[in-house]
Order: C-alpha cells, then structure tokens, then sequence
C-alpha cells in the first residue's frame, strides 16, 4: 500500500446563487500521507471549510457543487462514488468534527446515544455493545465519569467537553483520516491546548490521519507535519512546517507570519497584510493575491501563476519565486 | 416534575375562576330574563316574581355569583331550562361525540399537516411544495361551513358515498364503553358498526381538520426549514447516517417541538365543541348543543357548556406542556 492517503486534485466547488457563481475552491491540488497531519491555513473566506466539505461531499446542495478534479482516498476517487458507498465511508473512514461544539451535538439526544449510533451504523454492533464502546470512547477523551456523563444530554456539557464528545464520535470507528475544521477556534486558550493535546495523543495510539484547519499559525507549528495554506479558493504554497515558518516562498505566507504576534518582541502595532481578501465573484485576472501583494510586478497583474513544484514536496505558485509558476 | 405539574394545576384555578365570573356576568347582564324564558311570554306578573324568587334571581349579584360557584364546586351545574335536566349530563352525554369527532380531527390534521410540512421543506421550491403551501393558504381562509356544505354536496347528495349527518346508522351504536363510537365498535369487534361510524366520521372530521392541517403544514415546513440548516444535521450526515434517518430521527424530533404547541392548541380549541362543524353536519356533540341552547336563552346550559370548554382547553394545554419534557430535554421544569 502506497504511503499516499488522500490525494486531492483541482478540486473546484463553486456555488451558484442568483448573483452569479462564487468558485468558493476553485482548483485545490494537495496530498495526505498516512498518518501525517497537515494543517491547512488561510484567512476567513478562502475555502478551507468547502474543500473538507468537499472531500466529505457534503456541500449544500443547490447552490453548492463539485464541478471539477478527483479525490483519490486509498485510491478510489470519492467523487465517482455512489451516495450510497459514500455514506460507508463517512463517519468511519473519514471523520470530520467542527469548530462549532455548543451546536454541533443533537439536543434531543444523549452524547453517549450520539456516539452510538456512528458504532451501530458502520459496524453492525448492538445497541448495547455500541453504549460500551461509546463511553470507552468518552473514557478515552479524558471526560471524568464518562459512565455517567453518556447519559447526560449536550446542553449538560461545556463547550469544551461537548468539543470532546465530538472527537469521541469522530474517531469512535477509527477512521484513517479526521479532519478538523477549526476545532478549538471557540475555545477558551487554556481549553485549546488540552484539545490539541488530546488529539495528538490519540492519533498516535491510533494512527489517524488529520487535516487541521485553522488560521493559527502556532497551532500550525505545533501539531502539523506540513501545510499548505490557500488563498481565494487555492493552494498558493505547500510544504514542511520547518521549512514554511523558515523560509516561507509565497509573500501572502510572509504576511500571515508577520502577523503572529511575538512575545519577545514588543511591538506596538501587529503587521497586517494590507486590503481585504477581494469578492471571489470578481477576481482579479492575474493573482488574487496581486492587489494586496507588496512584491507584485507587472506580470503578477497579467496572468495567473500556477502551483508548482521548486524542490520535493515544496510547492508554491509565485511569478516572483525562482522556478515557481515556470 | 410532580412539583411543576402541581403549580400548574394550582394555576389553572384563577383562570377558570375568571372564566367562570365572565361568563356568569355577560349571561346575566345580556340575556333576556329566565322567568320569562321558562314560563314564555304570557306568563303574569305575579308568576314571574315568585320564579325569580325561588331561582334567587332577586339576591345581589355578587351572592347569585358565590352561590353559583359554591355549586359549581360541588359539580352542581344548574339545570337546563329547556330539558330540566343537570345540565353537566347534558354536558357529558354530548361530549363523547365532541372528542370523537376532535381526535379524528386531529389525528388527521397532524398525519397530513406533518407530512407535507417536512416534505416541503425537504423539497423546498419543488412544484410539491408550491402547491402544498397553496393548498395551505386555502386551508387556512376557508370557511368551514362552506366547505362542509361543499363536501355534503359532492359526497352525498351527488355521489351517495358518505351520509348527510349524524353519527352513526340508527340502531348501529356499539356497546358504550368509552362513548367513542369508533374505539368501542373497535374494542367490541362490532365491524358493521365501526364501518358505519367511520363513514359518517370522515366528512365531519376532514372538514374540521383542514384549519389545523394548514397551519400544522406552515409551522413543520417553516421549523423543519430551520433545524435543516444547523450544525448537528451536518454532524449526523458526517456521520454516514441516511438521508431518511437525517430527516425524520435528528431534524423531525426539533423541528416538532414547536409544531407540539400548535397542535396542542388546536386539540384544545377542537375539544371545545366545533360549532360550525358540528351544526353542519348536526353532529351531536356539545358545539352544536351550545347553539340550541343559546338560541333557547337556556342560560345555564350555555353558562356550563363554556365553563366545561374552558376547562378542556386549559386541561389540554397542560398536558401538552408536559409533552415538551419528553420532546425536549433542554426544559427544565421548577
Ligand atoms: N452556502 C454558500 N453559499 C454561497 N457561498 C458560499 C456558501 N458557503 C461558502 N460560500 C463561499 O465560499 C467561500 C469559502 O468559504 P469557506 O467556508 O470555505 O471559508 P473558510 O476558509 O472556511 O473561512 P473561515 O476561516 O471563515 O471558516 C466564502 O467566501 C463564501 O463566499
Ligand atoms: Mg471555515
């Protein structure tokens, strides 16, 4: 077996309202290994969420839908799939949880019900072994007395503890792949951390591959093995952590590091990356990130740069990067 | 839960109190008087006065008022002026057809009203879901009596499917055990009688169903559309669930929480005797008696058939609030 577990390819998702077509992805070219997390970042509105979405195939449809590109998972392109084989694989090959937890629980239902019902769906267990293994499950995300508190309904639970739940149902069927869409973004700080920790923990006991959406770059350099950050429903660059936080190629990725803050430099006033992420309805011919660029040339205004790949598994699409957008 | 149930029970006395003081003063400050009534119009003087005396019609009203609820605490109803009769017999004899026709009503009104209220949200903007809120539109501005005269001249008097009025076939009526001609045709196996209720049950009940069944259909389509879009429908699709168990497990059990008040309501004012309804198709519950009666000035029929109706709508609700505690876990009863 190849050591390549998701490998999507010009993904494009694009939404079609009555004022046009939005291409919310429009073209996302990355790869997971086994077992590896990468964490892909960019700012509000750049299409991290309809990408995992899209590998889920989960976009709202209408407007939303898949117009373009393949999504190899084991190497079955999931978007060739029937709704119907497609739903064995939600939930237990893939997993995904969210960065709302006070919403994203059933009301009505008890959490450790919740979880049970993902067992009894992919696994054919009874109700009663589903309950058992749901609250191992919550045992295993560190909730005190989960015994008891599978019993107890969502609007019970901390945002914290619900965000643990979720986690407990996501990787209740062991899948290979989670992805996490912003998971501790409604966190207190202190909440996040444990979060963090718990899911490395338990993609090391076991061997879960994650997809971390965020646009915290120190959660980018603390759990992540690569990244590839988007902008304007792209990848713009791909590679290691190391090498992306010591010499990120891209300028929109020098801008989203400038813009962490630091503690041992007092500054009075945090970089910012000048102008707004611009309408996806009326982007700009050459590079979206063009107008906001600080480094841009003539030609950046022209045409479009492609992803490309400078070095192994370093990709960027840069006119400005030596051998980038060829 | 006991506790919240025993204040609610404490707190239906001062509504039905002022139920109670209301009715008693609209009846007897508008009414004509109830000697006249008993004896007609050439009744003299002197018989009149000594009625009124011996009805207590002369004390002040406030006394009239507590020597009608010292009675009415003891189920002392009055008398009917019209039968002589306790007028909660009366009451009680016509009530079995009320509820009857109510729950059929009901049952009927949520079936069809939830059903197309979910699948309209499901396939909102679909020609199923135009037509569905049309025929809800009519379903809600269209007089009853005229859709019930509408009925009994397509079904009856045309096709000569379904009987003009009524209950039941004259000398059908099973064994009484609930006063439900369906159920206790049901529970005593009597089919040729169960046959003969239903056929005179269904036009009635349509008919008053198709108020409720519109707004039923409004209320789900409008909370279904709602509950679809939040964050735990996407979780139980990540899920890998079907689309039906989406549907009818996660988002039906929300979306039917607020549509349960609805249907309360609605049980609770049908309970209360469809006039209309029941006039049209001379169903014999207490609607229909309650026209009798006002048209007779038989005060205290009419006096304890609203009290009785009041307490049936307050009784109802309560019993629906108590639903909510199953339906959602978020309330907290104290
Ligand atoms: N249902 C929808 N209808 C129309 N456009 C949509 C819809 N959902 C998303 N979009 C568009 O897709 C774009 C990308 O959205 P997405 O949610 O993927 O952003 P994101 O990168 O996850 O942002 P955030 O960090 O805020 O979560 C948005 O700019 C939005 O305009
Ligand atoms: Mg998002």
């Amino acid at each position: 077996m190849s050591d390549v577990l998701l490998k999507v390819d010009n993904l494009k998702t694009h939404f079609f309202l009555d004022e046009g077509v939005v291409p919310a992805v429009d073209g996302v070219s990355f790869h997971l290994n086994r077992g590896e997390t990468l964490a892909v970042v960019g700012e509000s509105g750049s299409g991290k969420s309809i990408t995992s979405l899209s590998i889920m195939r989960l976009i709202p449809s209408p407007p939303g839908r898949i117009v373009g590109g393949s999504i190899y998972f084991n190497g079955q392109d999931l978007l060739k799939l029937p709704e119907k084989e497609m739903r064995r694989i939600r939930g237990n090959k893939i997993s995904m949880i969210f960065q709302e937890p006070m919403t994203s629980l059933n009301p009505v239902y008890r959490v450790g019900d919740q979880i049970a019902e993902a067992l009894i769906n992919h696994q054919g267990v009874n109700k009663k072994e589903a309950m058992e293994k749901a609250v191992e499950m919550l045992r295993l995300t560190g909730i005190p007395s989960p015994e008891k508190r599978a019993y107890e309904f969502p609007h019970q639970m901390s945002g914290g503890m619900r965000q643990r739940v979720m986690i407990a149902m996501a990787l209740s069927c062991r899948p290979e792949l989670l992805i996490a869409d912003e998971p501790t973004t409604a966190l207190d700080v202190t909440i996040q951390a444990q979060i963090l920790e718990l899911m490395q923990e338990l993609q090391e006991k076991f061997g879960t591959a994650i997809i971390m959406i965020t646009h915290d770059l120190a959660v980018v350099a603390e759990m992540a093995d690569r990244a590839a950050v988007m902008y304007c429903g792209k990848v713009v660059e791909e590679a290691t952590v190391e090498e992306l936080f010591e010499k990120p190629l891209h300028p929109y990725t020098r801008g989203l590091l400038a813009s962490i803050p630091r503690v041992e430099e007092e500054v009075d006033k945090l970089y910012m990356i000048e102008g707004t992420v611009p309408n996806l309805m009326h982007l700009p011919a050459g590079c979206a990130f063009a107008p906001r660029c600080p480094e841009a040339e003539s030609r950046c205004h022209r045409a479009r740069p492609e992803l490309v790949e400078v070095s192994p598994g370093r990709k960027v699409s840069c006119w400005l990067v030596e051998g980038g957008a060829g | 839960m006991l506790r919240y149930f025993l204040k609610r029970l404490l707190m239906l006395i001062p509504v039905l109190l002022g139920v109670s003081l209301f009715v008693f003063l609209v009846l007897h400050l508008l009414t004509p008087d109830p000697a006249l009534v008993v004896l007609g119009q050439h009744a003299t003087a002197e018989q009149a006065e000594a009625l009124r005396e011996s009805l207590g019609l002369n004390d002040p009203l406030y006394v009239q008022f507590g020597r009608f609820l010292w009675d009415l605490l003891h189920g002392d109803f009055g008398r009917s002026l019209m039968t002589h009769a306790p007028v909660l017999e009366e009451i009680l004899a016509r009530f079995p057809a009320t509820v009857e026709l109510a729950l059929a009503a009901i049952i009927i009104a949520t079936v069809v009203g939830v059903t197309v209220g979910v699948i309209s949200a499901v396939k909102q903007y679909s020609i199923f879901d135009y037509l569905s809120m049309i025929g809800a539109l009519l379903g809600v501005s269209m007089p009853i009596f005229w859709l019930g005269l509408m009925m009994i001249i397509v079904f009856s008097l045309t096709l000569h499917l379904l009987p003009v009025n009524g209950r039941i076939d004259i000398g059908m009526e099973p064994a009484h055990i609930t006063g439900l001609y369906v159920v206790d045709s049901i529970l005593t196996g009597n089919w040729e009688s169960l046959k003969s209720a239903l056929k005179h049950l269904v036009m009635p009940a349509t008919a008053l169903a198709s108020y409720s069944t519109a707004i039923i259909a409004r209320m789900t389509r409008s909370t279904m559309l709602e509950v679809i879009r939040q964050d735990y429908i996407r979780t139980a699709r990540a899920k890998g669930l079907k689309e039906k168990v989406v549907i009818y497990k996660h988002a039906l059990r929300n979306a039917l929480i607020p549509v349960v008040t609805v249907i309360g309501l609605q049980l609770g004012v049908l309970m209360g005797g469809a006039v209309l309804t029941e006039t049209v198709f001379s169903w014999p519950g207490i609607g229909s008696r309650m026209v009798d009666a006002i048209l007779a000035s038989d005060y205290p029929l009419v006096q304890g058939t609203v009290i009785f109706t009041a307490t049936v709508f307050v009784v109802v609700n309560l019993i629906v609030d108590l639903l909510y505690a199953w339906l959602d876990p978020r309330i907290k009863y104290s």
